[in-house]
């Protein structure tokens, strides 16, 4: 079992999600990016997207749409702030 | 000596007012917990970013192609004052209080013979100033028709803030409101938001680790900055509300006992004054009955 990445997802408003993840897909400036576990510290600013959160390896994603914010990745696990994030609901 | 009936009168409108300011009270303190959840849950956002923002400023430091938003204009002769109080009264001396701080803020800015210009947030805020300094006041942020304050507000007074840096219009902004201590202490606070203050010992907590940016450092620090301001402007506002209710609060518990006090009082003159009318009737009829 490999080890889980611990994720935070912050808007200004609220803390939106804390938790342990298998992998997070961010939608980059420069272009879409998985984070896992273990990942190399990394910033980046993102763009409007779709934010995919895998709980396991191989589980449907939960998506959140977010805009306007940046992912920070440190020895501690990824940070999103985001200034706008609201899960997606139609699929 | 006031007569028993206006006695009475004045005993039942005093009660009504205390009904009223104990009502007030009991909202204030639903209010205030709700405004407190909401400031305390907006924080983990305004420390990350502010963490994020001082390594960023201390890497790429005081370079010449340093974004102006965190290196300034390299002057400070025109100040921006950014004043945020409540839409209401009836919470003590909350709004004076903010108001009192910008306005020695200011004087002290024109004394040195500094330009200064009002940005107000709030009704209280304008009324106060206008008083003092109408010819100052630069632009006003209605907030009176919002129910929840949200980011959205602090996104339109951000813009309109930094639209005016980016024509030149101010080399220092500077944000008052009230710092939320607790229900009872309201602090007010002056914030330097233009250019970026930003406290030492954040910028050495992130440092250290080799990061890779994407796009570089300075890019993403120029996207960060405008944010920032955002984020503070809406800090300020949560822990506004916050206080406005908290200090509404107080003064709405204070205005309920006092009204008690009063009642109390207005209660002894009355029966005083009933207990002489008897006696005085006692005597009259005892000193008739003696005169026969």
């Amino acid at each position: 079992m490999p080890a889980l990445l611990q994720f935070e997802l912050v808007s200004p408003e609220r803390l939106l999600r804390s938790g342990e993840v298998h992998m997070v897909v961010v939608p980059g400036t420069e272009g879409d990016f998985g984070v896992l576990a273990g990942h190399a510290p990394f910033m980046s600013t993102i763009r409007e997207g779709e934010l995919a959160i895998y709980a396991t390896e191989g589980a449907a994603p939960e998506r959140m749409r977010i805009s306007g914010g940046f992912a920070e990745v440190n020895e501690r696990g990824l940070t999103i702030l985001a200034e706008h994030a609201e899960p997606v609901t139609a699929h | 000596m006031a007569t028993l009936k206006e006695l009475k009168l004045r005993i039942a409108s005093v009660k009504s007012t205390q009904k009223i300011t104990k009502a007030k009270q009991m909202v204030a303190a639903a209010k205030l917990r709700r405004a407190q959840q909401a400031a305390e849950a907006a924080r983990p956002y305004a420390e990350r970013l502010e963490a994020v923002v001082a390594s960023l400023a201390a890497r790429v430091g005081a370079s010449a192609s340093a974004p102006r938003l965190l290196a300034g204009t390299g002057r400070s002769d025109a100040h921006l004052l950014i004043v945020m109080a409540a839409d209401r009264g009836l919470c003590g001396a909350f709004n004076a209080n903010i108001v009192k701080a910008a306005r020695q803020h200011a004087d002290r800015l024109i004394a040195e013979g500094r330009s200064v210009k009002f940005l107000t947030v709030g009704r209280k805020a304008r009324s106060g100033l206008l008083r003092t300094h109408a010819d100052r006041l630069l632009d006003h942020h209605d907030t009176s028709a919002v129910r929840n304050i949200g980011f959205a507000e602090a996104e339109a007074v951000a813009a309109r803030v930094l639209d005016l840096f980016e024509r030149g219009a101010f080399d220092v902004a500077t944000l008052f409101f009230s710092r939320f201590r607790s229900a009872l202490v309201q602090q007010p606070t002056a914030v330097q938001l233009i250019p970026v203050a930003l406290a030492p010992e954040a910028a050495g907590a992130a440092g250290g680790a080799v990061v890779d940016y994407e796009p570089d450092e300075e890019a993403i620090l120029a996207e960060l900055l405008p944010r920032n301001v955002k984020v503070q402007i809406f800090k300020g506002l949560l822990e506004n509300v916050a206080g406005e209710q908290g200090a509404s609060m107080t003064a709405m518990d204070n205005a309920t006992r006092n009204a008690g006090d009063l009642i109390t009082r207005l209660t002894i003159e009355f029966n005083r004054s009933r207990q002489a009318a008897i006696t005085k009737e006692l005597i009259e009829i005892i000193s008739g009955a003696e005169a026969l």
